[in-house]
Formats: C-alpha cells, structure tokens, sequence
C-alpha cells in the first residue's frame, strides 16, 4: 500500500505544477479532438487503488453506462474490499473429480468470460492413471473425441483446429453436437482442473510492468482491466496458465450478461487486456461460495478461510493428503489438491 | 542557434540529394511502412487476434524480432571499445555507423514492442509520475528503463558527432570519451536486461537457465558486426566512403571469437539437457526435432546451427577472412544463424510446450509479417537517413584526436 501512496503523491505534485497542467491540457485537447467525453475519461482514468471517494463513483458509473449500452443493463458494480481476517483457500478433491466440465460452464456464465472468442478460467485436464500428474500426458481436449483425432467427425475437427477455442466442449453443447463416445470418467483416468492457484508468491505480480495485478489482503490475485497494457509478461511468468488474453472483443449475448459484478472480478473486459479467475471475489466477499464449488455434483471442490481454524479448507489441509501444483517453483498456491480416498 | 538551424537545414538538403538506387530504396522502404500501418491498423481495430497468437503462444514474431534487434543495438559497443579506449586506428571510422546501427535498431525495438501490447493506448501507465512503473520488481520495467537510456546516449553521442562534423570542428574528448565509456556499461545492460526478462521465469524452464545472459551477450556480438561488415561494403560502393579491408577483417575476427563463446555455452546447454534427461528436456527438444510430430523450430534450427558453424570456421581461417566474398558469405550464414536462434528458436521452444503440457504450433500470420515488414522498414529509413548525414562527416580527412 505504501507505494501506491507514494505514487498518488508524487503525480498530485506533477499535476499540481501548473506548467505541466497547461501542457497537458493543451496537447489532451488536440489529442482527443475525435474522442468523446467516456473515451476520454476511460484514457484519464486512475489505477484502482488510487481511486476513491467521488473518483471512484464517477468511474463506476461510467462503466455501468458502458454495460447500459451493450447489454441493456448497467448492472451493479460492487467494489467491497477485502474482509478483515479472512484469507481465502480453496481445496480440490482429485480422487472425487469426475472431469464434466459443469464448473467450467458455471465460471463462464457467472464472470462474463467472453463466448467468441471463447475464454474459460478453468482448464480440467485428464490424465491416464498410470503418468500421475504428468504435464507431458495431459489432454485437456478429452471431450469430445476420447483424445483421439481419427475420431473426429469433421465439425469437431473445426473446433479443434481453431486455436482460440481452448474447450470445444462449450461451443459444442451450443451446435447441439453431442458426441456418443464422451463419457466421464473414462476408465484409468483422472482429472484435474486447473484455473489460477491464487499463489502467495505470485509470479505474475512480480512480471506485471504496471502493477495492474496484484494481491488483496484476502489472499486474490486481480486485475484492474482498466489499467492492464496487454503485454502478456505475466501470461509467459505464470506457471498454471491462468491467466487468459482478450485477443478480440469479448462477444458476451446481452442474455447471457451478469449483472452482478465486483470491479476486480467479472465486469465485462474489453479487447487487448488479461483476465483470470478471482474465487468468485463478487461472490466470496459477500460470504457465498464460488460458483464451482456450488456447482460441482461431486462435492470435489471446497472452499474457506484459511485464517478460521475450525473452517473445513483447515479441516482438509491438516487431515488429508494435500498436493500443491508445480511446488517446486514456490509459488505457494492457496489452492490445495488433495485425496479425500 | 543559428548554427542549430544551419545543420538542420544541411540535413534535410542532404536528405533530398541521392541517386536513383537512394529514390528507389527510400521509395521501396515507403511502400513497406504503408503496408505494415495498414495491417497494423486491421490490428487495432480487430484486435491481436488477427496475429496467429494464442494463449498458449502468448509472444510469437513481434517479440522474438525484438530479442534479435536488442543485440544488434548492443553490438555497436564492440566497435566502441577498441576505436575509442584503444585509439585503434583502423576501425576508428566505423564506430560512429555501429552507433547509427544502434540507434536504428532500438527504434526497430520500441516498434516491435508497441505493436506486440494489447492496449497501446495505455502505454504511459508505464511512465514514473504519470503511470505506475512496477519497478523495480518487473524486468520488463527495468527493460523500458535501460533501453531508453541507451536509446538516448547513442542519439546524444551521434548528434554531437555529426554536429562538429557539420560545424567543421573537431569534436571534445573531454565531452565525447565520458559518453562512449558510458554507452558501454549501458550496451551491456541492455542485452543482460532483455535476457533476465526471459531468464527469471520459472515457469518455463527452457528460458530459466543462467547461460541464457551470456548466450545472449555472445550472440550479439555476432549479429550486430555481420550486418555492419555488409552495409560498410555497400556504403563503400554507393559513395566512395574509404573503409579499409583490414578494418573489415578486424571485425569479422571479432566475431569468430564471439561465435566460438556462443556454440560453447550453447553446447553446454545441449549437453545439460539431453544427458540429465529430466522433463525439462522436452523444450531443448523442440529446438532441434519434431516434438509430438508437430512442431516446426527444428527445420530452421537445423540450418541455422550449421550457418553458424560454417561461419565461425570462415572467420576464424585468416585466408577466408580476408576474402572479401567468404567474409561477405560468413556475414550472411552468421545473420541468418543468429536470427533464427536468438528470435524464433529462443520465444518458441521456450512457450513450447505450454506450462500445463499442450503443443500449440505456432507461425505467424501475414499480418504479423507485414507489420514486422513495415517496423524493420522504418528502422532501415531511419538509419538510411542517419547514414546519409554521416557520409560527409566520414569522407572529410580529419586528424587523430588530440589529449
């Protein structure tokens, strides 16, 4: 926090010298001869942890009227920040994962991920029993196809073949293209879904230029999307690939639009910025749980304070067997794998 | 001032003299530019999906064009030491076209940079003051840092150069030694910066190898002179410009010692891989022969270790050294060797396979080559120009510098 305040100090002073403010007032007016006053204002906008107050409310009414005109809706932008003594840990069962994809389709429903070019948070991976966990051997495109090409038919194999559909699962179930074969779980296999570990040591914090990610006390990694340059460091630095780029507009139905947003987590996002998973941060600061963790039919996922000893996430942590992804590089996830059989 | 205005106004006189190969390059090099700001404008408006890059592949052409010409930038400093610290006579004239070079190119590497964000607009958030620089924890701040810097130092160095060249005086030790000591420190970070960008992920273990800052230092060191040996004989040809063939093969033995570092600590590296054979291997791996049955680096690669080789032998046998044409062939061999390995052959295999396993076969797409077109296009233009107003100062008989 200390540096953000010394940062707003320091540009106050720079804002404040009246030279520098004729200057940019005058090259700002020609710069912007074509630009209406929202573009403007979106270009002038401060980062997140620099705004509050009246700044803070003109920004978000700016953005719903943004929403207002795409979707029909402005929607509430909720910007609660972190609850005090909470740190969020999220737990997952691999030995009850079953790989449907169901928290898939919820996380796209519930934070606005963009359908086209479709983006999706969590990657569930299937792996033979006999690799374990072994990178080298995961197949995230288990479905449909069984992983194998050859059995394709040729609508799949255009799914497939475009680069930008990560999960053809998603866009299948809309061309009502049902594949006979996909049945999860496939005999000696497991799954893993993977979206962002929430690290304590978080990689692409460190790569971001601008500091347009970081950690909340809670224990989030977010994004402010309106301060994010879209270099993509921190998508080579992340060791999970959680982290996902708008490589074109979002193209979000107004139907399919949740209005019920947080600044940090599912607000609609715009072109050229990185967007990731947020536990659900409109959700999870209101006290409810991820929309994965209610989802899953299973039971896998689990989610809780960290802080609360008597919290279930404790409860596994301390009686389970607990895998951490890649705990080699020690990045200290807050997302902890565990065996529950 | 006045004499501000009158070097200024001989610049664009000199600028709108030259022949018919000037007008014909200058017009060529236009017609690329306008060609790479049209693609680059479908860029903007559809986004950078119009590249052939995805999430899994998240730096493709653009970046990998960037790590090239951040080496070509810092090589000019290897001119700058013996010319300068040395007083060494036969390479002394060169040294100011290795600074044009350097210039150049980091305009290439500001463009290639620019065009790769996906909000160009919100580039001043990378600014202290106005934006918030996550310094110094980001390599990519501390990059923005060091290449602006000697971005500056090498424009200051060349302006004051052609500036006393103009006014007819000869420049001040005093003012210029101080710069040029500067500029080679500042040449080093650059290329040690750019190479820790890569190196301090841990996530991709093809890039997090301590060799990688030397390896990238050494092949600098090939890259940037090879494509100075061939436009000093162009120049020599075009305008009368007198560059000694000693001076030439100076250069060229320069760069066989710097290939000989680069294909050891490049075999160190091979050798760590394949005989530990952990899973790391995989991307050391992709390099050299076709991963899954998929991937491509290794049809260039290939012929880009052998250039690199060929090379290394025609500038370390003095007979082929100081053949003018197997001197040229070995510029030539080591461009196309250091380019491959130090632009596609370093981004690919390092993002190769993904971190969560997948093998996505990347290429770029035609808009990505036509804007990579139009960015090289304008570093040519620029260091045409620059050339241009060098050639006078160059050609005019002028004495040792005094102490």
């Amino acid at each position: 926090m200390n540096d953000s305040t010394r940062s707003e100090i320091s540009r106050r002073e720079f804002l404040s010298s009246s030279a520098g403010t004729v200057l940019a007032g005058f090259s700002l007016s020609t710069l912007f001869a074509g630009c209406s006053k929202e573009d403007i204002e979106a270009f002038l906008q401060k980062h997140f942890t620099e705004l509050s107050g009246e700044d803070l409310q003109k920004v978000l009414r700016r953005l719903e009227k943004e929403n207002e005109k795409k979707f029909g809706k402005g929607g509430s932008i909720d910007t609660s920040p972190a609850m005090k003594n909470v740190l969020f840990g999220y737990g997952l069962d691999i030995s009850r994962c079953i790989g449907c994809r169901r928290c898939v389709h919820a996380c796209v429903k519930e934070n606005n991920q963009g359908r086209e070019p479709a983006i999706h948070w969590i990657r569930v991976i299937e792996f033979p029993k006999e690799a374990g966990i072994d990178f080298a051997e995961a197949n995230p495109y288990y479905c449909p196809s069984a992983g194998k090409e050859s059995n394709l038919n040729s609508a799949q194999k255009e799914i497939l073949s475009d680069p930008l559909s990560q999960y053809p699962l998603y866009r299948e179930d809309k061309k009502n293209n049902t594949d006979a074969q996909c049945k999860v779980p496939r005999p000696e296999h497991f799954y893993v879904p993977i979206g962002c570990q929430q690290c304590k040591n978080p990689p692409c914090v460190k790569a971001c230029p601008t500091k347009a990610t970081w950690s909340e006390p809670d224990g989030i990694v977010v994004i402010d999307y309106n301060w994010c340059i879209g270099c993509r460091y921190c998508m080579a630095a992340c060791p999970y690939g959680a982290r996902h780029f708008n490589w074109a507009e979002p193209k979000l139905e107004p139907a399919d639009f949740n209005p019920s947003m947080h600044y940090l987590g599912n607000r609609p996002r715009s072109r050229g910025v990185v967007e990731k998973c947020t536990f659900c941060i409109q959700r999870t600061r209101k006290g409810l749980y991820p929309v994965c963790v209610e989802i899953c039919p299973v039971g896998a996922r689990k989610f809780g304070n960290l802080l609360d000893p008597e919290s279930e996430i404790r409860y596994l942590i301390e009686n389970k067997r607990v895998l951490i992804l890649k705990n080699e590089l020690a990045t200290h996830p807050k997302f902890f794998y565990f065996y529950s059989m | 001032m006045g004499n501000i205005l009158q070097f200024l106004k001989t610049c664009f006189s000199l600028w709108l003299k030259g022949g018919r190969y000037y007008w014909t390059w200058m017009v060529f090099l236009v017609v690329l530019i306008i060609s790479g700001l049209i693609a680059y404008v479908d860029q903007l408006s559809q986004g950078l999906m119009v590249t052939n890059m995805t999430d899994s592949i998240c730096w493709g052409f653009y970046i990998g064009n960037f790590t090239f010409l951040v080496g070509v930038a810092a090589a000019a400093v290897m001119l700058v030491i013996p010319a300068y610290i040395y007083q060494w006579e036969p390479i002394k004239e060169v040294v100011l076209l290795g600074e044009l070079l350097a210039v150049s190119a980091l305009v290439m590497c500001t463009l290639f940079v620019s065009v790769d964000i996906g909000r160009p607009d919100r580039v001043l958030h990378l600014l202290p003051f106005i934006g918030t620089p996550n310094f110094p924890l980001s390599l990519l701040a501390w990059d923005i840092l060091v290449l602006n810097f000697y971005f500056f130092l090498n424009l200051v160095i060349v302006i004051y150069i052609l500036y006393c060249g103009h006014t007819g005086r000869h420049y001040k030790q005093w003012i210029l030694v101080p710069l040029v000591l500067l500029s080679i420190p500042a040449a080093i970070s650059i290329h040690t910066v750019t190479a820790f960008l890569y190196n301090g992920m841990a996530a991709r273990p093809f890039w997090n190898a301590s060799i990688l800052a030397p390896r990238f230092l050494a092949s600098a060191f090939c890259s940037g002179p090879a494509v100075l040996l061939i436009l000093f004989q162009i120049l020599r040809k075009m305008t009368g410009l007198k560059i000694r063939d000693a001076a030439l093969a100076k250069v060229a033995e320069l760069m066989a010692y710097a290939m000989f570092i680069n294909l050891f600590l490049l075999g160190a590296e091979m050798f760590k891989e394949y005989y530990s054979n952990t899973e790391h291997l995989i991307y050391t791996h992709v390099l050299f022969f076709s991963v899954a049955g998929k991937t491509q680096v290794h049809y260039f690669m290939w012929p880009a270790l052998i250039a690199s080789l060929v090379a290394f032998l025609l500038f370390l046998i003095p007979r082929t050294r100081h053949n003018i044409y197997t001197m040229n062939l070995g510029c030539l061999l080591i461009f196309f060797g250091v380019y491959t390995e130090k632009g596609m052959g370093l981004v690919i295999p390092g993002l190769t396979p993904d971190t969560l396993g997948e093998i996505y076969v990347y290429s770029p797409s035609l808009t990505e080559y036509r804007v990579a077109a139009g960015v090289f296009s304008v570093g040519f233009l620029v260091f045409t120009l620059l050339v241009k107003l060098a050639i006078p100062y160059l050609n005019q008989p002028h004495e040792s510098p005094s102490h």
